[in-house]
């Protein structure tokens, strides 16, 4: 489909909207985090520097955050659509966005410890596909720094220092006590994607998806749209803070997936990411119509 | 809000304590993972003069290069700290810094090394690379592009009243302990 094969420059729009402009629901997290801490208090200035930096970065156009982190992309596609000439576009458009600095290049080869100097390399970015009824490409990604991504993390249950058994009562030990561990280093406030159940590889990628979700929105399943709303208020109450300088607001969010698991594991899976909640999404129709999502 | 002056006495930085806001002016140098690894390996005499009596700075910076071959920082917010916790305190030492810029904060190891030396640590606001790439008016010079890559090299930069936080102090004060102190005691609470 002839459509889907002039898709590079829109992918690097993709790419520059998200590193550029953080979306409007995330803006109104933070404005909103900002009102409740104390005035001229650290946590305050913190905020109010980050709004000022969030603002500044969408009126000139340039990254948010200087880590652009790792492209992670979820992509839909109807029958018939090469998922391998999707892959190889989008991988130009990193290059792409990278030459003109909407990208740090952040591929570093482990083995050498050299930077590609693309902003590609094995495994960066991230990709997913998925076949749909739908006769239309649909591209969700988000940008997912490194500093945060060092603060993830999993727990296997029953956790016997966290008291944490195989219930929604051990995922809430295991989460509380990840916020603690991440402290500021993650960039807080931060959003959390959390999977409970899956497996090690399957886990993370739920984890991931669920910060595709709306700051605010209610989880489809009540036990779980409860446990969110209980984490993000006692995850508030730790007092971390924005940069861990002490506050009221250390999570803006949480979000929480579910999947089914083998009788022998029961993994609480943690994404943390940063209050640069960088994400967009855009639609491409079989005309080759296209519409920006976010 | 307090400005200081780069290069920095001893002096000057142990008046400095925990929740002082400071403006910083003149001339630092970047640094990050690669970087304090290979100013551990040997003394790197070349890049010493630019470490003396001033700060390092954990970033890991977009760069642009212009048509003269000079250089841009286009976006240049701090990394995680923490990393360099093995050696933060030994390139101090070494180098003879008055400071470290970054985010997060360090260990007990950095803090007794910023009070044996006469150095403070610096927050910066993680991710505000534009705020913090605006007070970075001009790239002096760039030492290890070539072999470390752009986020990894170590940039001599000319900042102008770049804002910073004290969360660790010369005197052994540290934000960071006091927070994860608090936050353990509240965690300990809801996990009764």
């Amino acid at each position: 489909m002839a459509v889907y094969e002039n898709l590079v420059e829109t992918f690097v729009e993709l790419i520059r909207r998200a590193s550029t402009q953080l979306p409007d629901d995330v803006v109104s997290a933070l404005e909103k985090g900002k009102a409740e801490e104390q005035k001229t208090g650290l946590a305050e200035k913190a905020l109010g520097t980050i709004l000022e930096n969030v603002e500044l970065a969408r009126s000139i156009s340039a990254p948010i955050c200087q880590d652009t982190g790792t492209p992670v992309v979820w992509i839909h596609h109807p029958v018939g659509v090469s998922t391998r000439a999707l892959a190889a576009q989008f991988h130009e458009a990193v290059r792409t966005a990278t030459e003109r600095k909407f990208l740090r290049p952040n591929a570093v080869d482990t083995l050498t410890g050299r930077n590609t100097g693309t902003g590609a390399g094995r495994g960066i970015p991230f990709l997913h596909f998925e076949e749909w009824d739908e006769p239309r490409v649909e591209v969700r990604m988000i940008l997912k720094g490194g500093g945060s991504e060092n603060v993830g993390a999993q727990y296997k249950l029953p956790d016997s220092r966290l008291k944490a058994g195989r219930d929604l009562e051990g995922v809430r030990r295991a989460v509380l006590d990840a916020v603690f561990e991440a402290q500021g280093k993650g960039c807080a406030p931060g959003v959390l994607g959390v999977c409970v159940g899956g497996d090690r590889v399957s886990a993370f990628e739920m984890s991931k998806r669920q910060l595709l979700r709306p700051i605010v929105d209610t989880n489809p399943i009540p036990e779980l749209a409860e446990l969110e709303e209980r984490l993000l208020r006692e995850g508030n109450q730790l007092g971390v803070g924005p940069m861990g300088f002490g506050g009221k607001t250390t999570l803006l969010a949480v979000k929480i997936g579910v999947l089914d698991r083998l009788p022998a594991c029961y993994f609480v899976t943690v994404t943390y990411m940063c209050w640069a909640d960088r994400k967009a999404a855009v639609s491409i129709d079989e005309g080759g119509e296209v519409t920006w999502l976010s | 809000m307090a400005e200081l002056k780069l290069p920095v006495s001893e002096e000057e930085i142990r008046k400095l304590k925990v929740g002082d806001f400071v403006e910083l002016s003149g001339r630092m140098i970047t640094g990050r993972d690669t970087a304090h690894h290979w100013l551990m390996q040997d003394v790197r005499e070349d890049v010493m003069p630019y470490m003396k009596d001033t700060v390092i700075y954990h970033c890991g910076p977009v760069v642009a290069k212009n048509d003269d071959g000079s250089y841009d920082f286009v976006a240049a917010g701090p990394t995680t700290s923490i990393r360099e916790e093995p050696y933060q305190a030994d390139v101090i030492g070494r180098y003879g810094l008055r400071g470290v810029i970054g985010k997060g904060g360090m260990g007990a190891k950095t803090l007794a090394g910023l009070a044996e030396h006469g150095a403070v640590y610096l927050h910066a606001i993680g991710g505000a690379a534009q705020v913090l790439a605006r007070a970075i008016p001009k790239v002096e010079r760039v030492f290890m592009l070539d072999e470390f890559g752009v986020p990894e090299a170590m940039w001599v930069i000319e900042v102008d009243r770049f804002p910073v936080v004290v969360s660790m102090d010369s005197h052994g004060g540290s934000l960071h302990d006091e927070v994860e102190g608090e936050s353990k005691r509240r965690l300990e609470e809801l996990l009764k």
